[in-house]
C-alpha cells in the first residue's frame, strides 16, 4: 500500500469489468503444483501460481533444535519462509526480516492445526518455504505448497490446508490479487482453509473494508480455496500414478 | 502370488482428509475417526481387509513400534549403556542389562564401540516417544563384516514381501546373508559380486515398490545377473 501512485491512464479494472491481467473479478491465476521434486528432503512440492514460484521442503519428524523448544507431548511444526534475493524487482536484502518472521509464524500455526503433532513427541517437523519469484500472494502460495509437501513427507494430517487471498481493488471485491492490484489496491485478505471441516486456520487483513465487503471477500476466498484444494490433491495423486507408470515427464493440471 | 497381483490392481491412492468409510468399519493404521466416520491421515494406498480399512503409506520417517527388528549404529558410549541411532527421531540408549554379555560398570567400550552396527529389537515405546531396545533375544547380535545400506522405511514391507517371500528370493538367488531392519537399514554379507547383485535388486524393489509383478522382475534380474557372473 502507499508508495508511488498508479501511473496515469492505467485502470485496475476496465469498463468491461476486466482486471489488469484480463481476469474477471472472481478468477484465479493459473495454478500448478508438483509434489516430490526434491530428492534429499523427506517431502517437497513445487508450486507456480501466476508469476509466483515457490518450493516447499519438509524434513522430519526429527530431533528438535534448539532443545529448549521441544515439547514433551507433541511435535513442533517449524516453518521457515524465505524470499530469494532475486525474487522481486529490486533485490531483496537476504535474511530474515519482520515480514518473513511473521509469515513463518502464521504458516506454522495454520499447519499445526492439521498435523497430528501428538504422534511425535519431542520432535520437530521443519518446513522450508523458498520463494523463488514473487508476484503478490506468496504467503498463500507458500502455505498451499507446504501442506502438499507435508503430505508428501508421509506426515499424518487431518486434511490439507488450501489457501487463497481476496481483496478490494478500485472499490470492487476481487479474488487472488496480482502484484499491481496488491500495490495499488485498497485491501487484501489472505485466507487459509480446511475444506473438509470448513475451518479457517489463517485470516489476515491489510487495508480497510466494510463488514459487507469483508464477508464477500471471505466467501470468494473460501470458494477459491476449494479449487486450490483440488489441485493439491491432484498433485499428490499424480506423483504416485506417474511413479508406477514409469513416465518421466510430469503432466500438469491447471485451474483457470 | 496371484492374489498379491489382484490386490495391487485394485489400489486407490488416498490423500489426507479423504473419507474412507463410515460406521461399521474398523479404523486401521493411517486413519482417524471423526463423528464416527473414518478418514485417511496419510498419503497412501487404501487397503480394505475384512472389516478394517487402513492406509498403506508411500513415504514417511521410521516410527518405532514394539516388536520391530531394527539395525542400529552406536553413536556414543556411557558407563552402563550405549547410545544407538536407530533412524528414529531420537537415539535410544541400550543398557548393559539388555545385551547378551555380562558387562562390568565402565567396561562398555570393550564390547562395542562407536560406529559398530547392531541388530536389535524394539521392546517398548512409551508415550513420550522414548524407545527401549534390546539385544537379548535369539538371533540379535553385533553385525560384523558385510555392508549396510538404507531404503525408505515405507518400502521395507515390499523388500520383505508377503510373509517373507521377497527376502527369501533375495537370499536364495544371491546366497547372501541379509537382515532387513524395519527402520530401513539393510545388512548384507556374502561375496562381493553377490552383494552387488542383491543391492541392485533391492534398489529395483525400492524404485518400483508399488508396481505389479515385482517378484517376477526381481527374479529375472537376479537370474540374469548370476548367469553373467558364471
Amino acid at each position: 500500500m502507499g508508495g508511488t501512485p498508479l501511473p496515469e491512464g492505467i485502470k485496475l479494472i476496465d469498463e468491461n469489468g476486466r482486471r489488469i491481467d484480463g481476469r474477471k473479478p472472481d478468477e484465479l491465476r493459473p495454478l500448478r503444483i508438483e509434489a516430490g521434486v526434491l530428492k534429499r528432503a523427506d517431502g517437497s512440492a513445487y508450486l507456480e501460481w501466476g508469476q509466483n514460484k515457490v518450493i516447499a521442503a519438509v524434513y522430519g519428524p526429527r530431533e528438535c533444535h534448539p532443545r529448549h523448544m521441544q515439547d514433551p507431548t507433541r511435535a513442533l511444526v517449524q516453518c521457515h519462509y524465505n524470499m530469494a534475493s532475486f525474487s522481486v524487482d529490486d533485490r531483496k536484502r537476504p535474511g530474515p526480516d519482520r515480514r518473513s518472521q511473521e509469515i513463518s509464524k502464521i504458516t506454522s500455526e495454520a499447519l499445526t492445526h492439521v498435523v497430528f503433532t501428538e504422534y511425535f513427541p519431542r520432535t520437530s517437523i521443519d518446513v522450508y518455504i523458498e520463494v523463488l519469484q514473487a508476484n503478490a500472494g506468496t504467503r498463500c502460495a507458500g502455505l498451499t505448497a507446504a501442506s502438499v509437501a507435508l503430505a508428501d513427507a508421509g506426515i499424518p494430517m487431518r486434511d490439507l490446508v488450501a489457501s487463497c487471498a481476496a481483496g478490494k481493488v478500485a472499490d470492487t471485491m476481487v479474488l487472488d490479487l496480482g502484484k499491481e492490484e496488491d500495490n495499488f489496491g485498497q485491501a487484501d485478505i489472505p485466507v487459509g482453509f480446511i475444506p473438509r471441516t470448513e475451518e479457517i486456520v489463517l485470516l489476515q487483513m491489510d487495508g480497510d473494508l466494510t463488514i459487507d465487503q469483508f464477508r464477500t471477500g471471505l466467501g470468494m476466498a473460501v470458494d477459491a480455496c476449494k479449487k486450490v484444494y483440488e489441485v493439491q490433491r491432484d498433485a499428490l495423486k499424480r506423483r504416485y500414478t506417474i511413479a508406477s507408470d514409469e513416465r518421466e515427464v510430469a503432466g500438469s493440471a491447471e485451474v483457470k | 502370488m496371484q492374489r498379491n497381483d489382484n490386490r495391487e490392481s485394485a489400489r486407490e491412492i488416498v490423500v489426507p482428509g479423504d473419507l474412507l468409510a463410515d460406521r461399521g468399519m474398523k479404523a486401521g493404521p493411517g486413519t482417524y475417526i471423526e463423528d464416527g466416520n473414518i478418514f485417511a491421515s496419510l498419503l497412501g494406498i487404501k487397503s480394505v481387509r475384512s472389516n478394517t480399512v487402513g492406509v498403506v503409506p508411500l513415504s514417511g520417517q521410521y516410527v518405532p513400534i514394539r516388536g520391530d527388528m531394527v539395525i542400529g549404529k552406536i553413536v556414543d558410549i556411557g558407563a552402563s549403556n550405549w547410545l544407538v541411532d536407530i533412524n528414529a527421531p531420537h537415539p535410544s540408549p541400550l543398557h548393559v542389562n539388555e545385551v547378551p554379555w555380562r558387562v562390568e560398570f565402565g567396561e562398555t567400550d570393550r564390547f562395542m564401540t562407536v560406529g559398530d552396527l547392531v541388530l536389535l529389537k524394539v521392546v517398548g515405546v512409551d508415550e513420550l516417544g522414548r524407545v527401549q531396545i534390546s539385544m537379548k533375544e535369539h538371533g540379535l547380535r553385533k553385525l560384523a563384516g558385510g555392508m549396510v545400506f538404507e531404503v525408505a522405511p515405507a518400502k521395507v514391507p515390499r523388500v520383505i514381501g508377503r510373509s517373507g517371500s521377497m527376502i527369501q528370493i533375495l537370499k536364495n538367488l544371491t546366497g547372501c546373508r541379509i537382515h532387513v531392519g524395519q527402520n530401513g537399514r539393510i545388512w548384507i554379507d556374502g561375496d562381493l559380486d553377490n552383494i552387488l547383485n542383491a543391492v541392485e535388486a533391492i534398489k529395483l524393489i525400492e524404485k518400483e515398490a508399488h508396481s505389479k509383478g515385482l517378484t517376477e522382475k526381481v527374479k529375472n534380474l537376479l537370474e540374469r545377473a548370476s548367469k553373467k557372473g558364471a
